[in-house]
Protein backbone atom coordinates (compact mmCIF):
# COMPACT_ATOMS: atom_id res chain seq x y z
CA UNK A 1 0.00 0.00 0.00
CA UNK A 2 1.30 3.36 -1.00
CA UNK A 3 -0.18 6.29 -1.27
CA UNK A 4 1.26 10.13 -2.67
CA UNK A 5 1.46 11.85 0.16
CA UNK A 6 1.18 16.01 -0.57
CA UNK A 7 3.50 18.46 1.15
CA UNK A 8 1.97 19.43 3.74
CA UNK A 9 0.84 15.78 4.54
CA UNK A 10 4.47 14.87 4.71
CA UNK A 11 5.34 18.16 6.99
CA UNK A 12 2.45 17.30 9.24
CA UNK A 13 3.88 13.83 9.56
CA UNK A 14 7.63 15.47 10.00
CA UNK A 15 6.56 17.54 12.66
CA UNK A 16 5.02 15.13 14.59
CA UNK A 17 7.64 12.99 14.96
CA UNK A 18 10.14 15.83 15.86
CA UNK A 19 7.21 17.39 18.69
CA UNK A 20 6.39 13.47 19.49
CA UNK A 21 10.66 12.55 20.32
CA UNK A 22 10.40 15.21 22.97
CA UNK A 23 7.60 14.67 24.38
CA UNK A 24 7.56 11.22 25.07
CA UNK A 25 11.64 11.90 25.87
CA UNK A 26 10.42 14.88 27.88
CA UNK A 27 7.65 13.12 29.68
CA UNK A 28 10.36 9.72 30.41
CA UNK A 29 12.72 11.99 31.95
CA UNK A 30 10.30 14.40 34.20
CA UNK A 31 9.75 10.60 35.89
CA UNK A 32 12.66 11.27 37.58
CA UNK A 33 11.55 14.68 39.41
CA UNK A 34 12.40 13.49 42.79
CA UNK A 35 13.54 10.27 42.46
CA UNK A 36 17.16 10.97 41.32
CA UNK A 37 20.60 10.14 42.95
CA UNK A 38 21.62 13.72 44.11
CA UNK A 39 19.74 16.85 44.03
CA UNK A 40 22.04 18.54 41.41
CA UNK A 41 21.07 15.77 38.63
CA UNK A 42 17.84 15.79 39.77
CA UNK A 43 17.16 19.43 39.02
CA UNK A 44 19.08 19.37 35.61
CA UNK A 45 17.13 16.43 34.78
CA UNK A 46 13.84 18.20 35.47
CA UNK A 47 15.28 21.07 33.49
CA UNK A 48 16.34 19.30 30.77
CA UNK A 49 12.54 17.68 30.65
CA UNK A 50 11.32 21.24 30.81
CA UNK A 51 13.32 21.88 27.53
CA UNK A 52 11.90 19.53 25.66
CA UNK A 53 8.53 19.87 26.71
CA UNK A 54 8.87 23.18 25.55
CA UNK A 55 10.31 22.47 22.12
CA UNK A 56 7.04 19.85 21.86
CA UNK A 57 5.02 22.99 22.10
CA UNK A 58 6.47 24.63 19.53
CA UNK A 59 6.57 21.19 17.27
CA UNK A 60 2.94 20.02 17.91
CA UNK A 61 1.79 23.70 17.61
CA UNK A 62 3.01 23.81 14.20
CA UNK A 63 2.37 20.91 13.31
CA UNK A 64 -1.67 21.82 14.03
CA UNK A 65 -1.31 24.43 12.27
CA UNK A 66 -0.21 22.24 9.19
CA UNK A 67 -2.67 20.33 9.36
CA UNK A 68 -5.10 22.69 9.22
CA UNK A 69 -7.30 21.38 11.73
CA UNK A 70 -7.54 24.17 14.77
CA UNK A 71 -5.99 21.35 16.65
CA UNK A 72 -3.35 23.00 19.36
CA UNK A 73 -0.43 21.21 20.89
CA UNK A 74 -2.70 20.30 23.57
CA UNK A 75 -5.06 18.15 21.55
CA UNK A 76 -1.97 16.77 19.73
CA UNK A 77 -0.25 15.51 22.74
CA UNK A 78 -3.16 14.17 24.82
CA UNK A 79 -5.87 12.76 22.89
CA UNK A 80 -3.88 10.61 20.03
CA UNK A 81 -3.48 7.24 20.44
CA UNK A 82 0.00 5.15 20.70
CA UNK A 83 -0.48 4.30 17.13
CA UNK A 84 -0.46 8.18 16.15
CA UNK A 85 2.77 8.43 17.39
CA UNK A 86 5.62 9.47 15.23
CA UNK A 87 8.45 9.34 18.03
CA UNK A 88 11.26 7.20 17.84
CA UNK A 89 11.60 3.94 19.73
CA UNK A 90 14.47 4.28 21.58
CA UNK A 91 13.22 7.74 23.65
CA UNK A 92 9.97 5.60 24.72
CA UNK A 93 12.45 2.87 26.39
CA UNK A 94 12.02 2.80 29.91
CA UNK A 95 14.40 4.94 32.16
CA UNK A 96 16.37 2.12 33.92
CA UNK A 97 18.90 3.05 36.17
CA UNK A 98 20.43 6.29 36.11
CA UNK A 99 23.58 5.31 34.27
CA UNK A 100 20.78 4.14 31.28
CA UNK A 101 18.51 6.73 31.67
CA UNK A 102 21.86 8.87 30.70
CA UNK A 103 23.10 7.22 28.15
CA UNK A 104 19.89 7.14 26.38
CA UNK A 105 19.82 10.93 26.07
CA UNK A 106 23.27 10.88 24.83
CA UNK A 107 22.20 8.54 22.08
CA UNK A 108 19.56 11.04 21.38
CA UNK A 109 20.77 14.20 21.81
CA UNK A 110 23.88 13.61 19.73
CA UNK A 111 21.34 12.88 17.14
CA UNK A 112 19.06 15.96 18.14
CA UNK A 113 21.70 17.93 17.79
CA UNK A 114 22.46 17.11 14.64
CA UNK A 115 19.25 17.25 12.86
CA UNK A 116 18.52 20.59 14.52
CA UNK A 117 21.80 21.74 12.48
CA UNK A 118 20.81 20.84 10.04
CA UNK A 119 17.21 22.29 10.36
CA UNK A 120 18.66 25.62 10.75
CA UNK A 121 18.82 25.47 6.59
CA UNK A 122 15.17 24.53 6.54
CA UNK A 123 13.41 25.99 3.00
CA UNK A 124 10.62 26.55 5.62
CA UNK A 125 11.20 29.55 7.73
CA UNK A 126 9.05 28.24 10.80
CA UNK A 127 10.93 25.18 11.13
CA UNK A 128 14.29 27.07 10.95
CA UNK A 129 13.01 29.07 13.91
CA UNK A 130 11.92 26.52 15.93
CA UNK A 131 15.29 24.45 15.32
CA UNK A 132 17.46 27.84 15.88
CA UNK A 133 15.89 27.80 19.45
CA UNK A 134 15.94 24.79 20.51
CA UNK A 135 19.47 23.86 19.00
CA UNK A 136 21.09 26.38 21.87
CA UNK A 137 19.40 24.69 24.66
CA UNK A 138 20.31 21.04 22.75
CA UNK A 139 23.86 22.05 23.24
CA UNK A 140 23.77 22.46 26.92
CA UNK A 141 21.61 18.68 27.23
CA UNK A 142 24.39 17.15 24.56
CA UNK A 143 27.40 18.58 26.43
CA UNK A 144 25.72 17.30 30.28
CA UNK A 145 24.49 13.85 28.93
CA UNK A 146 28.38 13.32 26.78
CA UNK A 147 29.91 14.48 30.16
CA UNK A 148 27.67 11.86 32.25
CA UNK A 149 28.58 9.34 30.18
CA UNK A 150 32.48 9.95 30.06
CA UNK A 151 32.02 10.10 33.53
CA UNK A 152 30.55 6.71 34.27
CA UNK A 153 32.00 4.80 31.88
CA UNK A 154 35.76 5.92 32.56
CA UNK A 155 34.59 5.41 36.35
CA UNK A 156 34.37 2.74 38.95
CA UNK A 157 34.31 -0.94 37.29
CA UNK A 158 30.69 -0.73 38.61
CA UNK A 159 29.71 2.29 36.79
CA UNK A 160 31.81 1.24 33.78
CA UNK A 161 29.74 -2.46 33.96
CA UNK A 162 26.08 -0.64 33.87
CA UNK A 163 27.28 2.18 31.53
CA UNK A 164 28.17 -1.26 29.08
CA UNK A 165 25.13 -3.03 29.83
CA UNK A 166 22.99 0.26 28.72
CA UNK A 167 24.79 0.77 25.62
CA UNK A 168 24.76 -2.66 24.51
CA UNK A 169 20.34 -2.70 25.31
CA UNK A 170 20.13 0.66 23.82
CA UNK A 171 22.22 -0.07 20.58
CA UNK A 172 19.65 -1.63 18.33
CA UNK A 173 17.33 1.45 18.66
CA UNK A 174 19.97 4.27 17.57
CA UNK A 175 19.20 2.36 13.34
CA UNK A 176 15.69 3.69 13.29
CA UNK A 177 17.38 7.28 13.87
CA UNK A 178 18.68 7.08 9.91
CA UNK A 179 15.51 5.09 7.89
CA UNK A 180 14.13 7.45 5.17
CA UNK A 181 10.59 6.56 4.07
CA UNK A 182 8.07 8.50 1.58
CA UNK A 183 7.96 11.62 4.53
CA UNK A 184 11.65 11.60 4.66
CA UNK A 185 12.01 11.85 1.04
CA UNK A 186 9.16 14.31 0.58
CA UNK A 187 10.97 16.53 3.25
CA UNK A 188 14.08 16.25 1.42
CA UNK A 189 12.88 17.29 -2.11
CA UNK A 190 10.88 20.48 -0.35
CA UNK A 191 14.61 21.18 0.95
CA UNK A 192 12.81 20.95 4.62
CA UNK A 193 15.24 18.69 5.85
CA UNK A 194 17.75 16.18 5.09
CA UNK A 195 17.38 12.78 4.24
CA UNK A 196 17.98 10.66 7.55
CA UNK A 197 20.84 8.92 6.14
CA UNK A 198 22.92 11.79 5.55
CA UNK A 199 23.10 12.66 9.27
CA UNK A 200 24.70 8.69 10.10
CA UNK A 201 28.39 9.58 9.45
CA UNK A 202 29.14 12.78 12.02
CA UNK A 203 26.62 10.92 14.26
CA UNK A 204 28.81 7.66 14.54
CA UNK A 205 31.86 10.22 14.68
CA UNK A 206 30.51 11.84 17.58
CA UNK A 207 29.01 9.02 19.38
CA UNK A 208 32.32 7.40 18.79
CA UNK A 209 34.50 9.71 20.14
CA UNK A 210 32.69 10.18 23.18
CA UNK A 211 32.18 6.31 23.97
CA UNK A 212 36.17 5.99 23.36
CA UNK A 213 36.79 8.61 25.78
CA UNK A 214 34.19 6.42 28.11
CA UNK A 215 36.44 3.40 27.49
CA UNK A 216 33.21 1.56 26.63
CA UNK A 217 32.57 -0.59 23.10
CA UNK A 218 29.77 -0.17 20.23
CA UNK A 219 28.49 -2.99 19.74
CA UNK A 220 29.10 -4.71 16.17
CA UNK A 221 25.63 -5.60 15.04
CA UNK A 222 23.75 -2.76 13.24
CA UNK A 223 20.62 -4.45 13.48
CA UNK A 224 17.81 -1.76 14.50
CA UNK A 225 14.83 -1.73 16.08
CA UNK A 226 11.98 -0.04 13.53
CA UNK A 227 8.49 0.91 13.85
CA UNK A 228 8.27 4.11 15.93
CA UNK A 229 8.72 6.60 13.74
CA UNK A 230 6.27 5.27 11.28
CA UNK A 231 4.03 4.47 14.24
CA UNK A 232 3.49 0.82 13.06
CA UNK A 233 4.71 -1.05 15.58
CA UNK A 234 5.74 0.74 19.11
CA UNK A 235 7.01 -0.76 21.65
CA UNK A 236 4.54 -1.88 24.86
CA UNK A 237 6.21 1.21 26.85
CA UNK A 238 4.08 3.50 25.10
CA UNK A 239 0.87 2.56 25.65
CA UNK A 240 1.32 2.85 29.69
CA UNK A 241 3.40 6.22 29.61
CA UNK A 242 0.20 7.62 27.11
CA UNK A 243 -1.97 5.75 30.12
CA UNK A 244 -0.28 8.29 32.37
CA UNK A 245 -0.13 11.55 30.41
CA UNK A 246 -3.47 11.85 29.06
CA UNK A 247 -5.92 10.34 31.88
CA UNK A 248 -6.75 13.58 32.81
CA UNK A 249 -7.87 14.79 29.54
CA UNK A 250 -9.10 11.47 28.95
CA UNK A 251 -11.43 11.69 31.67
CA UNK A 252 -11.93 15.27 31.55
CA UNK A 253 -12.18 16.18 28.07
CA UNK A 254 -11.39 20.15 28.15
CA UNK A 255 -10.17 20.47 31.72
CA UNK A 256 -7.96 23.59 31.65
CA UNK A 257 -6.62 25.10 34.73
CA UNK B 1 -6.56 58.46 25.70
CA UNK B 2 -3.53 59.83 23.65
CA UNK B 3 -1.38 57.24 22.47
CA UNK B 4 1.47 56.81 24.84
CA UNK B 5 5.12 57.48 23.27
CA UNK B 6 6.93 54.34 22.02
CA UNK B 7 9.39 55.71 25.02
CA UNK B 8 6.94 56.02 27.39
CA UNK B 9 5.57 52.38 27.21
CA UNK B 10 9.35 50.92 27.18
CA UNK B 11 9.34 52.74 30.68
CA UNK B 12 6.72 51.34 31.87
CA UNK B 13 8.17 47.68 30.72
CA UNK B 14 11.33 48.25 32.14
CA UNK B 15 8.93 48.93 35.43
CA UNK B 16 7.98 44.87 35.39
CA UNK B 17 10.04 42.57 37.13
CA UNK B 18 10.56 39.15 35.72
CA UNK B 19 8.95 36.63 37.53
CA UNK B 20 11.51 34.29 38.27
CA UNK B 21 14.65 37.35 39.18
CA UNK B 22 12.53 40.21 40.21
CA UNK B 23 15.41 42.19 40.77
CA UNK B 24 15.74 42.87 37.18
CA UNK B 25 12.77 43.83 34.53
CA UNK B 26 11.91 42.33 31.40
CA UNK B 27 13.69 45.07 29.25
CA UNK B 28 16.99 44.19 31.40
CA UNK B 29 16.20 40.24 30.43
CA UNK B 30 16.48 41.47 26.54
CA UNK B 31 13.27 39.87 25.92
CA UNK B 32 11.07 42.95 24.93
CA UNK B 33 12.04 42.82 21.25
CA UNK B 34 9.95 45.48 19.71
CA UNK B 35 7.21 47.67 21.17
CA UNK B 36 5.05 49.59 17.74
CA UNK B 37 1.98 51.15 17.55
CA UNK B 38 -0.30 49.49 14.53
CA UNK B 39 -3.12 52.36 14.04
CA UNK B 40 -4.64 52.17 17.58
CA UNK B 41 -3.29 48.65 18.92
CA UNK B 42 0.00 48.67 21.03
CA UNK B 43 1.91 45.33 19.35
CA UNK B 44 4.22 44.13 21.98
CA UNK B 45 6.85 41.33 20.45
CA UNK B 46 8.09 39.56 23.07
CA UNK B 47 11.23 36.55 22.53
CA UNK B 48 10.65 33.27 25.51
CA UNK B 49 13.78 32.79 27.15
CA UNK B 50 13.98 28.80 27.50
CA UNK B 51 11.19 26.90 25.37
CA UNK B 52 9.73 25.37 28.57
CA UNK B 53 10.50 28.11 30.52
CA UNK B 54 7.39 28.44 32.80
CA UNK B 55 7.70 31.55 33.26
CA UNK B 56 6.90 32.48 29.98
CA UNK B 57 2.99 32.99 30.29
CA UNK B 58 3.14 34.98 33.52
CA UNK B 59 5.57 37.28 31.43
CA UNK B 60 3.01 37.87 28.86
CA UNK B 61 -0.10 38.46 31.81
CA UNK B 62 2.61 40.56 33.60
CA UNK B 63 3.19 42.75 30.64
CA UNK B 64 -0.77 42.65 29.83
CA UNK B 65 -1.42 43.58 32.94
CA UNK B 66 0.80 46.36 33.63
CA UNK B 67 -0.16 48.11 30.22
CA UNK B 68 -3.38 47.52 31.22
CA UNK B 69 -2.76 49.36 34.80
CA UNK B 70 -1.32 52.21 32.71
CA UNK B 71 -4.60 52.25 30.09
CA UNK B 72 -3.44 50.72 27.21
CA UNK B 73 -6.69 49.40 25.94
CA UNK B 74 -5.96 47.45 22.61
CA UNK B 75 -2.96 45.48 22.86
CA UNK B 76 -1.22 42.83 21.06
CA UNK B 77 1.50 40.42 22.36
CA UNK B 78 3.30 38.77 19.59
CA UNK B 79 5.39 35.42 19.98
CA UNK B 80 8.53 36.02 18.22
CA UNK B 81 11.37 32.77 17.99
CA UNK B 82 14.09 34.03 15.50
CA UNK B 83 16.79 36.02 16.18
CA UNK B 84 16.27 33.56 19.36
CA UNK B 85 17.05 34.94 22.66
CA UNK B 86 20.73 35.58 23.54
CA UNK B 87 22.00 36.73 27.32
CA UNK B 88 23.86 39.02 24.87
CA UNK B 89 20.91 40.86 25.13
CA UNK B 90 21.12 41.32 28.86
CA UNK B 91 21.13 45.28 29.89
CA UNK B 92 24.37 46.44 31.56
CA UNK B 93 21.77 47.62 34.10
CA UNK B 94 20.72 44.02 34.53
CA UNK B 95 24.01 42.50 35.15
CA UNK B 96 25.28 44.73 37.71
CA UNK B 97 21.55 43.81 39.29
CA UNK B 98 22.45 39.82 39.00
CA UNK B 99 25.21 40.12 40.42
CA UNK B 100 24.22 42.38 43.59
CA UNK B 101 21.64 40.01 44.02
CA UNK B 102 23.68 37.31 44.20
CA UNK B 103 24.03 35.55 40.68
CA UNK B 104 27.07 35.64 38.29
CA UNK B 105 26.08 37.53 35.03
CA UNK B 106 26.95 35.54 32.41
CA UNK B 107 30.64 35.54 30.69
CA UNK B 108 31.51 34.94 26.96
CA UNK B 109 34.07 32.90 28.94
CA UNK B 110 31.46 30.29 29.70
CA UNK B 111 31.63 30.82 33.51
CA UNK B 112 31.27 33.06 35.91
CA UNK B 113 34.16 35.66 36.31
CA UNK B 114 34.12 36.18 40.38
CA UNK B 115 32.06 34.93 43.13
CA UNK B 116 29.02 36.98 43.27
CA UNK B 117 29.05 37.05 47.62
CA UNK B 118 33.04 37.20 47.97
CA UNK B 119 34.36 38.55 44.63
CA UNK B 120 37.00 34.84 44.79
CA UNK B 121 38.14 33.56 41.35
CA UNK B 122 38.62 30.15 42.65
CA UNK B 123 35.56 28.69 40.80
CA UNK B 124 34.01 25.16 40.30
CA UNK B 125 30.52 24.06 38.35
CA UNK B 126 29.00 21.90 40.51
CA UNK B 127 26.11 21.35 37.56
CA UNK B 128 25.09 22.40 34.14
CA UNK B 129 21.52 23.38 35.53
CA UNK B 130 20.55 25.42 38.72
CA UNK B 131 17.08 26.39 40.04
CA UNK B 132 15.86 27.19 36.80
CA UNK B 133 17.15 26.25 33.29
CA UNK B 134 18.45 29.94 32.56
CA UNK B 135 21.26 29.53 35.26
CA UNK B 136 23.59 27.00 36.32
CA UNK B 137 25.10 25.81 39.92
CA UNK B 138 28.79 26.48 40.60
CA UNK B 139 30.38 27.07 44.30
CA UNK B 140 33.16 29.43 45.39
CA UNK B 141 36.53 27.70 46.84
CA UNK B 142 37.11 31.08 48.36
CA UNK B 143 33.93 31.26 50.52
CA UNK B 144 32.51 27.83 50.26
CA UNK B 145 29.37 29.53 49.30
CA UNK B 146 27.33 27.90 46.37
CA UNK B 147 26.04 30.09 43.61
CA UNK B 148 23.86 30.40 41.00
CA UNK B 149 25.63 31.57 37.45
CA UNK B 150 23.52 33.12 34.77
CA UNK B 151 24.31 31.08 31.64
CA UNK B 152 25.14 32.16 28.19
CA UNK B 153 23.24 30.98 25.85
Amino acid sequence: MTKTLSKDEALFQFLLRLGDNTLVLGHRVSEWCGHSPVLEEDIALANTALDMIGQTQFWLGLAGEVEGKGKTADNLAFLRDVWDFRNLLLVEQPNGDFGQTMMRQFLFDAWHSIMLGRLLKSSDQRVADIAEKASKEVAYHLERSADTVVGLGDGTEESHAKMQAALDLLWPYVGEMFVGDEVDAEMVKADIAPDPASLRDEYDALVGRILADATLTVPDSKFAHKGGKTGTRHSEHLGHILTQMQWLQRAYPGATW
Amino acid sequence: MSKPSLKQVWEWLDAVPDPEIPVISLVDLGIIRDVDWQEDTLCVTVTPTYSGCPATSIINLDIETALRDHGVEKLELKRQLSPAWTTDWLTDKGREKLEKYGIAPPQPAGGPKRCPRCGGTDLEKISQFGSTPCKAHWRCRACAEPFDYFKCI
